[in-house]
């Protein structure tokens, strides 16, 4: 299966998208390390979905031929200042603030696009 | 699901199994905390052998756990950051576990010992305790 949309309502989804994103990495193709570094970055973005967003959606899929995708939707208050979002201890809840400069680090690619109390849509890829 | 403290003379001993939600976290430091003045511990070794993904928050969780239990005198180490756990930490950036970390129990254990010795101070008033 190279789709999975799993809906992020509470703190155990976050755990079942970590190992469902980990499996799907190790099925693409992944060395171990990124498959441990795609989980990683999809435990970031659903806990976001979680504390920042009152819960959404994330898909785990198979990007072209050589890649893995974790898109977030949710349709929380947004993210006002994207780019304060991705620095480095920038916290709106009192978090560490490390998360989405995390997600940038573990992942190759990073795209962000929020309309505020509207909805938000965070794509993180990885190259094989 | 709580977390299992488990007293080893002058020493607790507590093993991380699963992620942590918030409020298991929270029981989680009180229970500690609790067991840390009943006993007067001098030290914890946090063990995350079954942690396979670590992400910030359960870093911080952590982290949180250790400043309190130093708070209290107690010293801490953790151990067994799988290294697949720990590569993910370091890529995230930030010195995300900000706590001595060693590779199993029984160097956490050891490396206590030496750092409790090392104090000297409180160490040795507690002679009624012994490992
Ligand atoms: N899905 C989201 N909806 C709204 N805001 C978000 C979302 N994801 C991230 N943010 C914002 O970006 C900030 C930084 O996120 P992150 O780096 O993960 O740090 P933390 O989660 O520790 O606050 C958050 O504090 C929050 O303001
Ligand atoms: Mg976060």
């Amino acid at each position: 299966m190279s789709v999975l949309h799993l809906s992020i309502r509470n703190e155990s989804d976050i755990s079942e998208a970590v190992r469902q994103s980990r499996a799907m990495a190790g099925r693409l193709g992944f060395s171990t390390t990124s498959a441990y570094y795609i989980a990683t970055a999809a435990s970031e973005l659903a806990a976001n979905l979680w504390i920042h967003a009152g819960g959404g959606m994330i898909t785990l899929q198979r990007h072209g031929a050589r890649g893995m995708e974790l898109m977030t939707v949710d349709n929380g208050p947004g993210i006002a200042d994207i780019d304060k979002a991705l620095e480095e201890g920038f916290s709106t809840a009192n978090g560490l603030g490390c998360g989405l400069p995390g997600v940038k680090r573990l992942m190759d690619e990073l795209d962000i696009a929020s309309y505020p109390g509207v909805r938000t849509e965070i794509k993180a890829r990885k190259w094989l | 699901m709580k977390v299992p403290i488990i007293r080893l003379g002058k020493v607790l001993l507590v093993s991380i199994q699963v992620d942590l939600t918030d409020a298991a976290a929270l029981q989680f430091q009180e229970d500690l905390i609790n067991r840390i003045s009943e006993t007067e511990a001098l030290g914890v070794a946090i063990d995350i052998t079954s942690l396979d993904v670590v992400d910030s928050y359960m870093a911080r969780v952590i982290n949180d756990t250790a400043s309190m239990a130093r708070l209290l005198g107690a010293e801490v180490v953790i151990s067994g950051v799988q290294p697949f756990v720990a590569l993910a930490l370091v890529e995230m950036g930030r010195e995300l576990i900000n706590v001595d970390c060693v590779f199993n129990l029984e160097q956490a254990l050891k490396k206590l010992e030496v750092s409790i010795a090392a104090r000297g101070d409180r160490g040795g008033n507690r002679d009624t305790y012994e490992w």
